[in-house]
């Protein structure tokens, strides 16, 4: 069924959809209207689940735990201050192996408040173990909210999916809704594999010696390179069912590239555009947008870009003191790699500056003159 | 002495915990009371190593470990975990020291209370945080000695009055009880288990290792904190109904004091300055309750 719907409430359509069966909840400003939506789902009966309007995303994310561990179905949404609040239990969640999906609206951090997109909430959480995708269109959010459960409950880690602050938030696009009887032929119900059980007690997380410690961090990093296995197959049997795939990445124009633009996010659609009028004009430019973040989808990176003279990456995050997130990855992907290319950091959309097809084709300009790419990154954009 | 508590123990021999320490006896009470069908949540505190070191556990109920601030959002979420996969007959227990309750994951527990979370909360309050080796909390009482409120400086501050706080988000029941009265201790337990919504019991646990007291004086030192009125049993129902349970001896303060090496310091003019507020706090609670 085809309907129109904000990216948010494809969200909450993908999480009904999914028969989630825990949503502890609290409003942030671009979120909130998935979790307003999944509350109308519970009381209207749609949904049969336990929404609870918890007192902040820490105890938000303290209760998926809980209940994701008792081997309920659990989700949550967040932005921003909302997922920095969550951080040490993101941790948690991660170390106690719990299947937990979690939609995260990039939107800016303050100070100065800022409402706007922006990726560097959720690349701030890289290193907690989450998976993480980042979605182009509200069809696509839909989907990977479907196709997370069924990673995260074969590799027992989380997932988060990540969508742009209104460009797909609250932006109302044409969505195939699949029929629920197609998911759950695709999702079955939750089975946990390991749960709190009265029949069968034993205690969560105590305490470990260094060497069980290490052990368990080294199980998390072997099922998390599972999850790019995993992920391929979720996505396939997707395919055959829905008739729509995504993979990790996708390589657009790429094919005797001598540039290749490396982004994510909604700024992938406009940059299609760009490339293609670039093509027309002659110019043998590409580009690669970025899906899943973690894993690292090291393959179809360098697949994607070893053969490119040139590759400028067009981040809407900074790490203060070194460079655009998604760019340092490229590079530390690249490095080893006999032929390379050169890479560019470009940072511009921060807090919601629009990226305009302008802005793109300077990037790919200013990329394509310059022989050597500076040690720092290239502002674009944004007054002084 | 004739008991009412069961027998069937879910502590093994083996835990980690100091000889003597109350908030064992406390968690072993409550348990024989609860029983089988228990999921018990532990937040960082000395009960995250007394449990013992993985693959091991003293405890033989499911037990999950974890954040310091999160025992009640996690149990609220253990909760309807279980009931949306129609398990409505498991206790879920939260089981938390005193800073856990009182500072950190004081926001998370109001939350859960507000909601009427339905679960068991459990502040075993030794008064401190002993686990990161005796610091004080907002549970420390007046004039004691810590790590971080030296003798030259001891806690210049009352304890936070926990109970009526959580009396005030109107749950259904909230109760003080001591691991020196296990039948009265039980029979909370047992009441508590039988209501519908967020039950708290607030149950004092000496340490002797943060209290610098003899392990082998700990229940002479819980009786004294009930009978010097310092930790008078009463519950709250509803968050009116107040009804004291034990009529305390009125021993002086000092009798109490004296069994600590926390309290060591104190002169004889700030014995009486205590001996005045725990007076004054006991006449406070007189107005509110029915014998
Ligand atoms: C967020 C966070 N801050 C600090 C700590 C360190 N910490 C662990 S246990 C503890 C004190 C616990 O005190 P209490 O709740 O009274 O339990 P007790 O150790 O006295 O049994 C502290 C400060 C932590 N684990 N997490
Ligand atoms: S320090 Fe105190 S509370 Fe902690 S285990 Fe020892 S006696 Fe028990
Ligand atoms: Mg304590």
């Amino acid at each position: 069924m085809i309907k129109v719907m904000i990216g948010n409430h494809a969200v909450s359509y993908g999480v009904m959809l999914s028969r989630v069966q825990v949503i502890p909840a609290y409003p942030i400003t671009p979120q909130t209207s998935i979790v307003e939506e999944l509350s109308e789902f519970c009381a209207d009966g749609h949904l049969n689940a336990r929404f609870i309007k918890v007192e902040s995303e820490h105890s938000a994310m303290a209760c998926c735990i809980g209940a994701s561990a008792a081997g309920a179905r659990t989700f949550t949404a967040t932005s921003s201050q909302g997922l920095a609040l969550m951080h040490e239990m993101l941790h948690w969640a991660t170390g106690a192996r719990l299947p937990i999906v979690m939609a995260n609206v990039n939107r800016a951090l303050g100070p100065p408040w800022n409402i706007w997109n922006d990726q560097t909430d959720s690349l701030s959480q890289r290193d907690t173990g989450w998976l993480q995708f980042y979605c182009e269109s509200n069809q696509e959010v839909l989907d990977t909210v479907i196709q997370s459960f069924k990673i995260s409950e074969e590799v027992l880690l989380p997932t988060m999916l990540v969508l742009d602050a209104f460009f797909l938030s609250h932006t109302a696009e044409a969505v195939d809704v699949p029929d629920a009887q197609d998911v759950d032929r695709y999702l079955p119900r939750y089975q946990a594999r390991y749960r709190l059980d009265v029949d069968n007690p034993h205690s969560f997380g105590n305490l470990a010696t260094p060497e069980y410690y290490q052990g368990f961090r080294n199980k998390i990093q072997d099922d998390m390179i599972r999850a790019r296995t995993v992920a391929k197959k979720a996505d396939e049997d997707f395919e055959s069912i829905f008739h729509r795939s995504y993979g990790f990445t996708e390589a657009y124009q790429c094919e005797g590239a001598d540039l290749i633009l490396v982004t994510s996010g909604t700024v992938v659609s406009t940059s299609r555009i760009v490339i293609d009028e670039l093509r027309k004009e002659g110019r043998k430019v590409g580009l690669l947008k970025i899906r899943m973040f973690r894993p690292f989808p090291f393959d179809d990176v360098i697949g994607a870009l070893k053969d490119a003279k040139k590759v400028a990456v067009l981040d809407r995050a900074i790490s203060f003191g070194h460079s655009g997130i998604f760019a340092q990855e490229i590079m530390s992907a690249m490095y080893n790699q006999p032929s390379k290319p050169l890479i560019y950091s470009y940072i511009t959309g921060l807090g919601g500056l629009d990226v305009t097809p302008r802005i793109i084709t300077d990037i790919i300009n200013d990329a394509c003159e310059r022989d050597i790419p500076p040690q720092e990154s290239i502002w674009i954009g944004g007054k002084s | 002495m004739s008991s009412t508590m069961p027998m069937q123990e879910y502590i093994s021999p083996g835990h980690m915990a100091c000889p003597g320490c109350g908030a064992v006896l406390a968690m072993r009470y409550i348990l024989n009371v609860l029983g089988e069908k228990t999921v018990v949540v532990i937040p960082a505190s000395c009960w995250s190593v007394i449990d013992g070191v993985f693959p091991y556990s003293a405890v033989r109920v499911p037990l999950f470990h974890t954040a310091f601030e999160t025992a009640a959002s996690v149990a609220s979420g253990i909760k309807a975990g279980l009931d949306i996969q129609g398990d409505t007959e498991t206790t879920v227990l939260a089981f938390a020291g005193d800073g856990a309750t009182f500072d950190i994951g004081f926001q998370a527990l109001s939350g859960a209370a507000e909601r009427n979370e339905d679960f068991i909360y459990v502040c075993y309050d030794n008064e401190a945080y002993m686990n990161t080796g005796v610091q004080r909390s907002s549970a420390t009482p007046y004039g004691a000695w810590t790590t971080t409120t030296p003798v030259r400086h001891p806690k210049d501050r009352p304890k936070k009055r926990i109970l009526e706080i959580m009396a005030a988000h109107e749950i259904p029941y909230a109760a003080t009880a001591s691991i020196a009265y296990p039948d009265d201790l039980s029979a909370k337990v047992k009441k508590a288990k039988g209501i519908y919504g967020t039950k708290f019991l607030h149950i004092f646990s000496p340490c002797p290792t943060g209290w610098k007291s003899k392990s082998s004086q700990i229940i002479k030192i819980a009786r004294l904190a009930v009978h010097t009125k310092v930790f008078p049993l009463y519950e709250v129902e509803n968050g009116f109904t107040f009804h004291i349970n034990m009529e305390p001896k009125n021993i002086p303060v000092r009798e109490y004091l004296k069994l600590q090496g926390r309290f060591a310091h104190l002169s004889e003019e700030d014995i009486a300055d205590i001996q005045r507020q725990v007076d004054e706090e006991w006449e406070h609670l007189l107005k509110r309750a029915l014998y």
